[in-house]
């Protein structure tokens, strides 16, 4: 009679070594996206500290954002990109919070397979495309209708990009609302509330946490989005300190742009370069610390329920 | 007597209940709810009415000329054959490189990783990535290909830079497809005595693979349509004549199609306007008809556990 042991029970030497290199194989690939990180960091560290040290830094807040002529006003880049963001949140807030709310509590589950496709289509629409459509359709029919601003404008450009961001904000407070649990509901229900008390009362309360992190999101999204404000803002040479969004503004990502796509200067001259990368880190730093806070607002959202 | 002058009782009730007459705030916000999704449905629908109608003239013109000349900077000749190339290149590219990782990343994550502080920092770290404005991918691109390595800008580059701005989104929906497949099936693997290796390709994979396949089709389409980065990195503004084969094409100046849509926006003449609308018909209709059909094989395969 043949004893087993535990012994018997251990896969072939072949099949060990096998799952110990897939296994491997795997990590690796999981610790390219750590290597990923390291590198944006590296790169935008170094070629930003660098320009630091160069530049005048008088030049960093002076009258105006140009470049070619040495100056790097940062008010003046960030003023620009807080009103678009702030006028893209003006039309994705409302828009993004009602529609979650009508796809949660409101509509049936047919209206919702045909509505949900359409949302999503509307985000797969790339920024470019918003960004012609601002410049020739939003600016000449809805700004230019109500104000006399001109062509190429912060306001045309917020309100594409409020679009843009939309079914973002709108995907991620639907989630949030999904997950108030039933039992609230119907407790509110069995109380003789209607439906409209339900949803204002007591499902947007319980998914308050979820929907700051969406309407975070919205923002740090905003703050990143290029191409429309690259399209359809206007400045792309530079632009002076201004506050008026019914005028041209210059936003920090269509700065990178302009740097970027006049390949003279961003290869002639290293200080424009090195300020390329100065601009993205604190793109990257703005967007980082609101993707943060929105991470934190959902993981409230799960301890709860 | 008198109680037949009183309502009864029962009337009362039903009055009460109604909640005393007409509810005009529950309509009020049915009705802005409704609006809210209308303006969202209203406003895709009048993009692309907008778009179509400004594309007609090139597209009843010279459908087949546009579609298959190159570059130009006189508009009756221009057309966008370059950016084809240009952009099926930088999809096949990053599908090559990016799915094998991201999925391989995802498998690790969920199938072998303990739930260790190290496991924890990386799923972090890739949903912070997820969430980093795609032009500072562009940087990154800029910083350690062009000009630490040395690579120039070649299309080769453009890859790569498209790669990894989209693993990060190949990783996180992956590892959703992976979440959805229930243990038991798992364990019905490990039952019979398969390695974890074995498990994951004949068990889970299969049962995901629906759902990772939805996922990196968007993530494509995602590359499909960006911009931003391609400018950091060089797809060539102007024009250019890049012929020959499949290694000048990698290793030469090249453009993609929201690159061209992005300069000719640029353009002031009118016959550019309609030359960059019918670019974008070709760039939105390749991107609406992949989604629709990630759409659909979502809706067909999801299944119920």
């Amino acid at each position: 009679m043949t004893r087993l042991s535990t012994l018997d029970l251990r896969v072939a030497p072949r099949r060990r070594r096998r799952e110990r290199i897939v296994r491997l194989a795997f990590a690796a690939a999981a610790g390219m996206t750590v290597v990923i990180s390291a590198a944006i960091v590296l790169s935008l560290v170094g070629n930003a500290l660098s320009f630091i040290v160069n530049v005048d830094l008088g030049a960093l807040w002076s009258d105006g954002w140009f470049p070619r002529r040495g100056h790097y006003d940062i008010k003046t880049i960030v003023a620009g990109t807080l009103i678009i963001a702030g006028i893209a949140m003006l039309v994705a807030a409302p828009l993004g919070i009602a529609t979650a709310l009508y796809l949660s509590e409101y509509a049936g589950r047919r209206t919702r397979s045909l509505l949900k496709p359409v949302l999503e289509l509307l985000a797969a629409i790339p920024s470019v495309v918003l960004g012609f459509f601002a410049l020739t359709w939003i600016s000449p029919n809805v700004i230019q209708a109500f104000t006399d601003a001109p062509l190429f404008s912060m306001a045309s450009a917020g309100v594409a990009v409020g679009i843009l961001v939309t079914p973002l904000v709108s995907s991620v407070a639907e989630d949030a609302m999904h997950a108030v649990p039933d039992y609230l509901r119907e407790a509110s229900y069995g109380l003789g509330a209607r439906r409209r008390t339900t949803s204002i009362r007591v499902v947007v309360p319980a998914a308050v946490s979820g929907i700051v992190a969406a309407l975070l999101l919205g923002v740090s999204r905003a703050i990143g989005e290029t191409m429309i404000v690259a399209i359809a803002a206007g400045a792309t040479g530079g632009s002076l300190f201004g506050l008026n969004p019914l005028e041209p503004g210059q936003t920090m990502t269509a700065a990178m742009t302009a740097l970027a796509i006049g390949s003279d200067q961003v290869r002639g001259a290293a200080l424009t370069f090195e300020s390329l990368f100065f601009v993205g880190i604190l793109l990257f730093g703005m967007t980082l610390s609101l993707n943060l806070a929105s991470e934190a607002f959902v993981r409230r959202v799960r301890r709860h329920y | 007597m008198s109680a037949a002058a009183s309502p009864s009782a029962g009337d009362l009730v039903a009055l009460r209940l109604r909640g005393g007459g007409f509810d005009w705030r529950s309509y009020l916000l049915h009705g802005a709810m409704l609006l809210a999704m209308l303006l969202a449905l209203g406003i895709l629908l009048v993009l692309l009415a907008d778009i179509a109608v400004r594309a007609i003239p090139v597209l009843t013109e010279r459908p087949l000329d546009f579609l298959t000349s190159d570059l130009s900077s006189r508009p009756a000749r221009a057309g966008i054959a370059q950016g084809l190339v240009g952009s099926l290149l930088l999809v096949v590219f990053v599908a090559v490189l990016a799915l094998p990782i991201g999925v391989a990343a995802a498998v690790y994550l969920e199938e072998y990783a303990q739930d260790t502080a190290v496991t924890r920092f990386v799923r972090t770290n890739i949903r912070n990535l997820a969430g980093v404005p795609a032009i500072v991918y562009g940087l990154l691109g800029l910083a350690v290909f062009v000009t630490l390595l040395g690579l120039g800008k070649i299309l080769i580059v453009g890859g790569l830079t498209l790669a990894i701005l989209v693993l990060p989104i190949v990783v996180i929906t992956t590892s959703e497809a992976l979440r959805a497949v229930p243990a038991s099936i798992r364990e019905a693997a490990l039952g019979v005595g398969a390695t974890r290796w074995e498990m994951v390709r004949s068990h889970v994979l299969p049962y995901a693979a629906p759902g990772i396949l939805t996922g990196t089709i968007l993530s494509l389409a995602r590359a499909f349509g960006e911009t931003a980065p391609l400018l950091m990195v060089g797809a060539v503004a102007g024009t250019f004549s890049a012929h020959g084969g499949l290694i000048e094409q990698l290793t030469g100046p090249y453009t993609a199609l929201p690159t061209i849509v992005f300069n000719w926006a640029g353009q002031p003449q009118d016959e550019f306007r309609a030359l960059t609308a019918a670019t974008i018909v070709v760039l939105v209709a390749v991107i609406l008809l992949v989604n629709g059909t990630a759409i659909v094989l979502r809706n067909r395969y999801d299944r119920r556990w």
